[in-house]
């Protein structure tokens, strides 16, 4: 499945990191890689972005591009 | 000696570069882009000058704050980096560290906020991490002020003995290991001739940084080398280049913070952040909130606090220009001089100075929400609307101040982290129509639609929003085609903001404010007196229907024939509506010979219901009053991108008014 399909409180391990140019640059850098952990926190009031929780810290991105990246619960 | 402060966002940068400096700060700008920069002198070290970087998370080329911050080293090579990396978050936070190594310049690492992870009993051996990344650490409290004069020291330390960081492998033999050797064996030369590390071109190169081919000037031949051990990498690996290089850098990281850093409970600011976020981005409170907290800001900005400050300022204003205009008739001076002081001087100092209260007002609330936290989470909140017009979140609010003032507004953009979303929300931002419209809007509506008013300002106000839509649907066609900047953003715990930031910050601003809108609303005011006040023949005119100004309002009234209202007393109205749009209803006023009470019937003999309808439009649109404009100025740093944001709202207001009268007239 994909980080943009987890259930807030729903813990997973990232098994890939798709996408291309900038923005999987930037999700790498921000220690999204392959056998770490996330925690989904919330999906934003207006349905969008979403909140997760990783390395010990709150990160916020856009469910297109947290479809891009797939887990494993 | 000059240091570079880099460290991500939110780990208390800004902090730490006012108490290394103090007050003692120099703004200026990185070259060639809108960044800003600051440096300042070290307080207690000679000669020792910091340039605090933008935040970034990684060396990247893609954001004009990555590739400043990049330049800067490469370019300008400092003698030593300070890195401040955020102990509460501290994995995140070193992998910034790890790039800053490859650099191999003497660097020290401050590992900020050591009061918060003592608090909660946890605890960072300085030493082992030290070892570990092979360079001095110092834990600090920016905010107390702890630990700041030892950062110093040894900052000074290593910059003085060229203390190169000691470590500069980050892996275990292997696939990874073996292709950045070979890359920097293949490129050693080229580094060392460019003056760059050949450690750091040779991960950058693995990452196809194309900024760094340039700068080798590598050949076609040894580009082919290169690419040959990085497949090779992949084959082995089963992780493509990118993936490979975060991967090894997170896992040397999360090995270094296994052995160093004990946390043994979860940290109470990041309890105490999720329970607030329970609130202020929960399902259904998350709106409600912010529309409050919106609504109190500009409650207390433009009717409580920046109305008591403005009409303190304007008291004291008027008893100066009293005195001074007493003191002047006493002495008998010319009256065209005293004319220019009161009338002129006076009157355009006033009108600077009026704008003062509100945006010290304003940014002190924004500070505050900015330094607690919350701005992150507004533009969690309302990133969606905003998506759909190339925009994120973070631009919500400074659109927002728009519709109390452009000239807070777009100084508001400084938050945005990217150039292209900054340029964008700034060209968005006069489609807001501030409050100085309201009273044109009100006098022309109480003429034309009694009882209607309400309808009127509503529809006005949404016209500009549409339209604005509109207009930032084409540039993102056109001038800002491409990718937008990736919204993958940090929220980060709610802390206390420190009141010495705040009060520097405002400073600043205010400080800005004054020294560069001065002069060009000084001016514009100065220039509108003269044209006022004298004929063709420079003549000081009595009756003002005679005046330069009215000629130039003849001369132009002829470009609103098309739209309905070619009457010169409306054009010269418009014209003074440059130094501020409240005057275009004062000018009509003494054009017209009514009182600004009787109005609204001296008007009915100028427009009919239509042509009101396509003047209303032409005022919510046309050019922004000369301090906005002056404001423009600044942030875009170009004077022909301003002048083009000028023409242009001209022109999209003249089409407006244009289609409004034209198809109206059609229609009724």
């Amino acid at each position: 499945m994909t980080l943009d399909q987890l259930k807030a409180g729903d813990s997973a391990t990232i098994k890939a990191v798709g996408g291309q140019g900038p923005l999987r640059l930037r999700l790498l850098d921000m220690g999204l890689i392959p056998r770490t952990r996330v925690t989904m926190r919330k999906v934003a009031p207006l349905g969008d972005p979403i909140e997760i929780h990783l390395r010990g810290y709150e990160l916020t991105l856009r469910k297109e591009d947290a479809k891009n990246i797939e887990v494993e619960i | 000696m000059v240091f570079a402060l880099a460290g991500n966002q939110n780990c208390g940068k800004t902090t730490l570069f006012n108490a290394l400096t103090g007050s003692n700060q120099h703004v200026g700008n990185f070259p060639g882009v809108t960044v800003e920069q600051k440096s300042g002198k070290i307080r207690g070290a000679k000669d020792c000058t910091v340039v605090d970087l933008p935040g970034i998370y990684s060396i990247r080329p893609y954001t004009g704050e990555e590739i400043v911050a990049r330049d800067f080293i490469l370019d300008s090579k400092p003698d030593g980096i300070i890195n401040i990396v955020d102990a509460t978050n501290i994995e995140r936070n070193l992998y910034l560290t790890l790039q800053l190594l490859e650099l191999h310049i003497p660097m020290v690492l401050a590992l900020n906020m050591m009061d918060e992870v003592r608090a909660n009993c946890g605890s960072v051996d300085v030493k082992a991490l030290s070892e570990r990344l092979g360079i001095p650490v110092v834990p600090i409290s920016a905010a107390k002020n702890e630990g700041v004069s030892e950062l110093v020291d040894q900052a000074v330390n290593v910059a003085k003995n060229k203390l190169y960081p000691a470590v500069t492998d980050f892996c275990p033999v292997g696939p990874v290991h073996r292709c950045i050797h070979s890359v920097a064996h293949i490129i050693e030369d080229h580094a060392l001739r460019a003056g760059i590390s050949p450690r750091f071109c040779a991960a950058k190169l693995i990452e196809g940084d194309e900024s760094v081919i340039k700068r080798l000037e590598l050949d076609r031949n040894e580009l082919e080398l290169l690419e040959h051990s990085i497949v090779e990498m992949e084959n082995e690996t089963g992780l493509d280049r990118n993936e490979a290089l975060a991967d090894m850098r997170y896992a040397f990281i999360e090995k270094a913070v296994a052995e160093s850093v004990v946390k043994c409970r979860e940290s109470r600011e990041h309890l105490r952040s999720l329970k607030i976020d329970s609130v202020l981005t929960g399902k259904y409170t998350a709106l409600p909130v912010f529309f409050c907290v919106l609504f109190l800001v500009f409650w207390l900005t433009f009717n409580v606090i920046g109305n008591a400050l403005s009409d303190w300022l304007s008291l004291g204003i008027d008893r100066v220009t009293a005195l001074a205009d007493g003191g002047l008739a006493a002495y008998g001076i010319n009256p065209i001089v005293r004319s220019l002081i009161i009338d002129g001087v006076f009157a355009g100092v006033g009108g600077v100075l009026s704008f003062l209260p509100i945006i010290v007002t304003l940014f002190f609330f924004l500070s505050i929400l900015e330094d607690t936290g919350y701005m992150a989470r507004v533009a969690f909140v309302m990133d969606k609307p905003l998506r759909r017009i190339g925009l994120s979140g973070r631009s919500f609010v400074p659109m927002l101040i728009g519709f109390g003032c452009s000239v807070p507004a777009i100084m508001a953009t400084r938050t945005l982290a990217s150039e292209r979303d900054r340029k964008l929300t700034i060209l968005l931002t006069p489609y807001m129509s501030c409050s100085a419209k309201i009273p044109i809007y009100a006098v022309f509506s109480a003429a034309f639609f009694p009882g209607r008013e309400a309808f009127v300002m509503i529809a006005l106000y949404a016209s500009g929003i549409v339209l604005g839509v509109i207009v930032a649907l084409l540039l993102n066609k056109t001038a800002f085609r491409g990718q937008p900047v990736p919204f993958v953003m940090e929220l980060p715990n709610y802390r206390l903001p420190s009141l010495k930031s705040v009060a520097l910050l405002l400073w600043e601003k205010a400080r800005d404010f004054l020294q560069r809108a001065f002069t060009i609303i000084f001016l514009a005011t100065v220039v509108i007196w003269f044209l006022q006040s004298f004929d063709t023949r420079l003549n000081a005119v009595t009756d003002s229907s005679f005046s330069l100004l009215a000629s130039v309002g003849r001369l132009i009234s002829p470009i609103f024939i098309p739209v309905g209202f070619a009457d010169w007393r409306v054009a010269t109205g418009l014209v003074t509506g440059f130094t501020a749009k409240e005057a275009v209803v004062s000018t009509l006023s003494v054009l017209l010979g009514t009182s600004v009470a009787d109005l609204s019937s001296a008007l009915s003999g100028l427009f009919t219901p239509l042509s009101a309808v396509s003047f209303l439009i032409f005022t919510l649109l046309y050019t922004p009053c000369a301090a906005a404009v002056a404001t423009i100025r600044k942030e875009l740093k170009s004077g022909i991108a301003t002048l083009g944001v000028v023409v242009l709202q001209c022109l999209v207001a003249w089409l407006a008014a244009f289609s409004v009268y034209q198809i109206g007239g059609l229609l009724l």
